[in-house]
């Protein structure tokens, strides 16, 4: 079974529609992630599927619970974490731990979340306001309180509870080493046998977290797969030519005026089709007219890929 | 929903907002420190120079006091709402799987609780500078009836801008506007001594029978006119401002 089925979803606020038929499936232990840019509509899809929004359209089931008609059901299997950090900055550490513990009817919340506090490395900081909290231990404590009642815990042996956690742009607004630690952190959650359904916006983020990754654009699946069936969507090599002379590199753009290039400080940059043949006339024509230039083959990075992907989607 | 399960998610609710509450400094002087104070300005201040028709100063203006008290209190029921509302937080608690009704519960309880607690404060501070209710125990349940029927009116009315404020900041706007209400009201002089445009909007708005009711009351003064006024008044305004509020709070989902 699939921890989440999503089929067909659309959602328009007014006359602007924001999901115009999405549909994908999220399968049962796998980290998920849905990349698009800012108005995409990755935050009204999470919304959707942790009962905060009901879709105009479309049918989608989490833990096998449909979320419009078992909103209950889905509630008690999942979590969220949103944008924010949502987090009550006026009790401590531990007493937001042990709120979200009561509310999930835990049987023992202060035992959960002094295993929770280990398991985020907040022991130290447990019993300091969060005024003190930094924003990476910020973040760590917003997902603790999401894997409070998770399906590691000591007070869940029946494997209930929380089974599908969302986070919403979880590294947001963190410096790179923060987002490091959150990575780090979110792997563990994902050992711990939660289904982990992020969003973002970085290529990099979903490429070193998930499993499989589905381009949202403009309220559609742009493209879905994993991080190397993506890269394969990405358009082909570039040619990098490097000169020791301006002139050189006048006379290079002269000569290569059939292709598409791009010039920086000393370097041309030259758009292929990724073949043998057009790289060898390229350099032939170069070795022909006596400029010395080295050359490097440059492949496609993720957010070439990504960018080529979302200019397909718009077609 | 099991009803174990909403009582007991209320209790945490409002265990929260109250730690909210208690855990702000400022807080705790604007709804119970500040009022007596006024009481205090009023009484030895003020008093002297008013004639308020051979009541005393204090038996005269505490239920004021406790009005413009509880005006001051909601204020913080609805920053506090609008808090949640613009912080994660009230997403978070809306995803799992708790009894919807604790959400605003909480918040609803804590203004209900903290507002006695200052209204009763206030009853005591007064007792200390020369107030003498002359009511009867009937008398006296009456009066904290109509007090408290009109703390969760009141309550009802920060639930709807705290849900609907674009912004913190504006969120407690309204309280300016009731207090605002409250001192063109026979809160703290007869409506007889101002000008007749002022007297008689002062005599049809709803602080004014609540304030002679209390008053009333409190005196062991026969005023069932008003008090029949006052209690149309609060529960007309808290039945307004919830059928509002739970408009407001289910459009959020749309």
């Amino acid at each position: 079974m699939n921890a989440i089925n999503v089929s067909g979803l659309r959602k328009s606020f007014k006359a602007q529609a924001v999901l115009g038929g999405v549909s994908f499936n999220v399968k049962r232990g796998e980290i998920f992630a849905l990349l698009g840019s800012n108005g995409a509509g990755k935050t009204t899809t999470v919304k959707i599927l942790t009962t905060l929004l009901r879709a105009d359209e479309g049918a989608a089931q989490v833990c096998g619970f449909d979320v419009r008609k078992q909103g209950r059901e889905v509630r008690a299997c999942i979590s969220l974490t949103g944008q924010f950090a949502a987090v009550d900055d006026i009790q401590t550490g531990r007493e937001n731990l042990i709120m979200v513990g009561k509310l999930r009817h835990l049987p023992d919340p202060e035992t959960e979340a002094e295993k929770q506090l280990e398991a985020f490395g907040l022991t130290d900081a447990a019993d300091k306001p969060l005024s003190v909290y930094s924003g990476g231990m910020r973040r760590r404590l917003d997902l603790a309180m999401s894997m409070v009642g998770g399906p590691r815990g000591l007070s869940n042996p029946q494997g209930r509870g929380v089974q599908v956690v969302f986070l919403d742009e979880p590294t947001i607004g963190l410096d790179p080493q923060s987002r490091l630690s959150v990575w780090n952190t979110i792997r563990k959650m994902s050992k711990s046998g939660a289904t982990i359904f992020l969003t973002t916006q970085h290529l990099e983020e979903a490429d070193s977290l998930a499993d499989k990754i589905a381009v949202l654009h403009k309220g559609t699946i742009a493209a879905e797969g994993t991080a190397a069936e993506l890269k394969k969507l990405a358009p082909p090599p570039k040619l990098e030519l490097s000169f020791l002379e301006e002139t050189h590199m006048a006379r290079a753009r002269e000569i290569l005026t059939e292709y598409q290039t791009e010039a920086g400080a000393l370097t041309l940059l030259v758009m292929t089709d990724g073949s043998v043949k057009q790289a060898a006339a390229i350099l032939y024509k170069l070795e022909s007219a006596g400029i010395a230039a080295a050359f490097a083959q440059k492949p496609p990075t993720l957010e070439e890929a990504f960018l080529s992907i979302i200019k397909e989607g718009t077609k | 929903m099991n009803i174990k399960y909403a009582i007991s998610d209320t209790v945490v609710m409002t265990d929260r907002v109250l730690k909210q509450m208690l855990r702000s400094p400022d807080t705790v002087i604007t709804v119970l420190i500040m009022p007596i104070m006024m009481l205090l300005a009023m009484r030895f201040v003020f008093g002297g120079a008013m004639n308020l028709g051979g009541i005393g100063t204090a038996d005269y203006m505490l239920p004021g006091i406790i009005l413009m008290c509880v005006l001051s209190g909601i204020a913080y029921t609805a920053f506090r709402l609008n808090n949640d509302v613009q912080k994660g937080i009230f997403e978070r608690f809306h995803s799992m799987p708790i009894a919807k009704s604790s959400i605003l519960g909480g918040h609803v309880l804590t203004s209900v609780i903290s507002n006695a607690v200052s209204a009763a404060a206030l009853v005591l501070a007064g007792l200390l500078v020369g107030f003498r209710p002359q009511a009867g125990l009937v008398g006296l349940l009456l009066a904290a009836a109509v007090i408290l029927l009109f703390i969760a009116a009141m309550t009802w009315v920060s639930v709807f801008f705290g849900l609907i404020a674009k912004s913190t900041e504006t969120s407690s706007v309204f309280s300016y506007l009731l207090i605002g209400l409250a001192f063109t009201s026979s809160s703290f002089v007869p409506v007889g001594t101002m000008p007749a445009a002022l007297a008689a909007f002062a005599k049809y708005q709803p602080m004014t029978p609540i304030a002679d009711c209390v008053r009333a009351l409190f005196l062991g003064r026969p005023r069932a006119g008003s008090l029949w006024i006052a209690l149309a008044w609060c529960v007309g305004i808290g039945a307004a401002f919830w059928a509002l509020s739970i408009q407001a709070y289910n459009q959020r989902r749309k």
